[in-house]
């Protein structure tokens, strides 16, 4: 017997499979493409607003909400000056209207893994069952190389908007899960037990005691998503979605040093600027659990 | 009023393991704790603990750590589930109670004082004193106005609006007392709940207790390891070891007749003027012509504060109707006040 050579299926066998699948996989888009389209119109439909909204407006507009919300959140002045400074900048090197086509596609990408991030977070945390199941396909989402989902995901939606939120919310939604799981699992064990004392239900149970008091583990999870999912904008643009990560990728292919610096440095402000406004605002939000008498 | 409903503890075994079941047998059988320990690795929480808790009066039970007594206690509202064994309050057994009779037990016949405090850290000390009622969907404006007595009440005032690690753990403490007093429920569940006091709000505390119970007479579990305690509010006591109940009684019973060393060990300290009564000292049926007359179910110590400031050196003891039923003199009154019990 051959020891050198791996024994494998033959060359023909494999080259079968492969048709088969592909060829079941594009009967499946044939099929059912146009329905699953549809399904994701109000997203896309969101989307371009959002997107319209934040560029057609006058800009000195977009500025001073963009930099109120940032306020907002992180309740700091030098946040907010930072971030005022980096968006000017951004703007003055003709990168405003990439830079709000990202922001857009980030807050849309990110709205997404929340609404479906939480629950299913929620659920991981209640049963053992579920966490044991749904664990690994997480595992799956983060270390399969994005290019590998982007093939069946641009099989199905062609190039555009929509593929490129399905690519990004499945690369940045495993954080956003994990942390609630693991927020509302660090729950302390004597502040339950006193919430059902009381008789709570599950449903008071969760809402009274569980969610507010992961929230502060679910914001990391926001944070990370956040962070995520401008990483994924540069990939994102090689399915055609528009934004910081178009010139990037362009860069790439002509050789322009300068062009791919700045345009990487604006996705770095804005992360930072992300950054910096959500954890302020998970610090705040952690201030009642700091210090504890014992 | 009516008469409020006493829990009937019966049988009640808890073993901590995969195995509980299997093991109790053993248990019945005369397995120690240690034994279960080290050669089943089970760990026996309670055994065959019968209690009987008076409706309305305060049931307190002691212990050394590790005895069991929060074990005990979380039976009660079924924190924890009996391994065998039947906890009655009335006719229901709270451990047979489905999930929901089991909530609305817990809701409207429960409130309960934890060891550890169990605050909401993210809620104001106001907000965590509406807790109960907020799950009962009592109307906010009500439930914040019945809170504020009651933080009142354990000297909080001023601090409704703090979160809990702005407070002492004292003051920790008595939010947990005033969340569970303003559930305003029939069995009030205290575990140590005066265990982070110091000695003046202690005090303070046992009399809001007691105040509260002259009024409400509420059926009251009350937790401590600390005799005078236990002496002052309880009347009745358990006394708890490995997970048994060595003896109970009212606190008289325990002082005058110890059931064996261990108890003895506690009781040795104790103040026991202000626990034995003149009726339990005194020469029942003698009955002299005048002189100082003291009413029956006064303390040793007041009869002799009597004593000493009339100047004579025996009285009558009279009933509530002012009739004498015995006699009692200094010197028997000195020597119970002093003589530990034998052992
Ligand atoms: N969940 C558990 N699993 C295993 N053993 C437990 C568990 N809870 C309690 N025990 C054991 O049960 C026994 C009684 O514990 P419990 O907490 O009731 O003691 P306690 O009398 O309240 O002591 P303390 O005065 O220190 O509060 C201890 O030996 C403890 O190790
Ligand atoms: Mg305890």
């Amino acid at each position: 017997m051959d020891l050198i050579e791996f024994p494998s299926l033959g060359r023909r066998d494999l080259r079968d499979l492969r048709l088969g699948v592909d060829g079941a996989f594009k009967d499946f888009t044939r099929a059912y493409g146009e329905t699953l389209e549809s399904i994701f119109e109000p997203l896309k439909t969101f989307l371009v607003f959002l997107e319209d909204l934040l560029i057609t407006s006058p800009w000195p507009l977009v500025l001073l909400v963009l930099v109120g919300i940032v306020f907002l959140m992180s309740r700091s002045r030098t946040i907010a000056i930072g971030s005022l400074i980096a968006l000017c900048l951004i703007g003055f090197f003709g990168m405003w209207e990439d830079t709000m086509r990202t922001v857009a596609m980030v807050a849309v990408c990110t709205m997404v893994a929340v609404v479906f991030g939480i629950p299913i977070g929620i659920l991981m945390a209640r049963s053992d069952r579920a966490q044991a199941l749904i664990n690994p396909v997480l595992d799956l989402m983060q270390t399969m190389p994005s290019f590998v989902y982007l093939i069946p995901v641009v099989m199905i939606f062609g190039l555009g908007k929509v593929p490129g939120v399905i690519a990004v919310v499945i690369y940045a939604i495993p954080p956003m899960i994990r942390l609630t799981n693991l927020g509302i699992r660090l729950v302390d064990q004597d502040v339950l037990e006193a919430a059902d004392a009381f008789g709570s239900s599950g449903w008071q149970k969760l809402r009274n005691v569980q969610l507010p008091l992961a929230l502060p583990t679910i914001m990391a999870g926001i944070n990370q998503c956040i962070m995520m999912s401008l990483s994924m904008v540069v990939v994102a643009s090689m399915i055609g979605v528009k934004g910081l990560g178009q010139p990037v990728l362009q860069a790439i292919n002509n050789q322009y040093f300068t062009m791919g610096v700045m345009n990487g440095l604006a996705i770095v402000a804005i992360a930072i600027i992300f950054d910096r406004a959500t954890q302020a605002y998970g610090r705040r939000l952690q201030k009642h659990s700091e210090v504890v008498h014992g | 009023m009516v008469e409020a409903t006493g829990i009937e503890i019966r049988n009640l075994y808890k073993i901590f393991g995969p195995n509980g079941a299997e093991m109790v047998e053993k248990v019945k059988a005369g397995m120690s704790k240690t034994e279960l320990n080290d050669d089943y690795n089970h760990v026996l929480g309670l055994n065959d603990i019968n209690i009987s808790m008076p409706g309305g009066k305060i049931q307190v039970v002691m212990g050394l750590s590790g005895s069991g007594k929060s074990t005990l206690i979380r039976h009660i509202n079924r924190l924890i589930d009996p391994t065998a064994g039947e906890v009655l309050y009335g006719d229901d057994d709270v451990c047979q109670m489905s999930i929901r009779q089991l909530r609305d037990f817990r809701r409207h016949k429960t409130a309960m004082v934890f060891q550890k405090f169990a605050l909401l850290p993210h809620r104001t000390v106001m907000q965590n004193a509406v807790y109960g009622l907020e799950i009962q969907g009592v109307d906010q404006k009500e439930a914040a106005e019945r809170a504020s007595r009651w933080i009142a009440r354990v000297g909080l005032e001023g601090f409704e609006d703090n979160y809990p690690n702005q407070l002492s753990g004292g003051m920790q403490q008595r939010v947990g007392l005033a969340r569970a007093l303003t559930n305003d429920a029939d069995i009030l569940l205290m575990d140590e709940a005066f265990s982070a006091l110091d000695p003046l709000i202690r005090m303070d505390m046992q009399s809001v207790l007691l105040d509260l119970q002259e009024e409400l007479h509420k059926t009251i579990v009350f937790i401590t390891h600390d005799l005078d305690e236990a002496l002052r509010l309880g009347d009745r006591i358990a006394i708890l070891r490995d997970g048994a109940v060595v003896q109970q009684g009212t606190g008289q019973d325990i002082v005058l007749n110890p059931a064996d060393e261990y108890i003895s060990s506690f009781v040795k300290e104790v103040n026991r003027s202000r626990v034995i009564l003149v009726d339990t000292v005194m020469a029942a049926g003698q009955k002299l012509e005048g002189g100082l007359s003291i009413p029956k179910g006064v303390l040793l110590e007041e009869a002799a504060k009597r004593f000493a400031d009339s100047g004579e050196g025996v009285a009558n003891i009279v009933d509530a109707s002012g009739n004498p039923i015995g006699v009692l003199n200094v010197q028997d009154t000195m020597r119970a006040m002093v003589t530990p019990a034998e052992h």
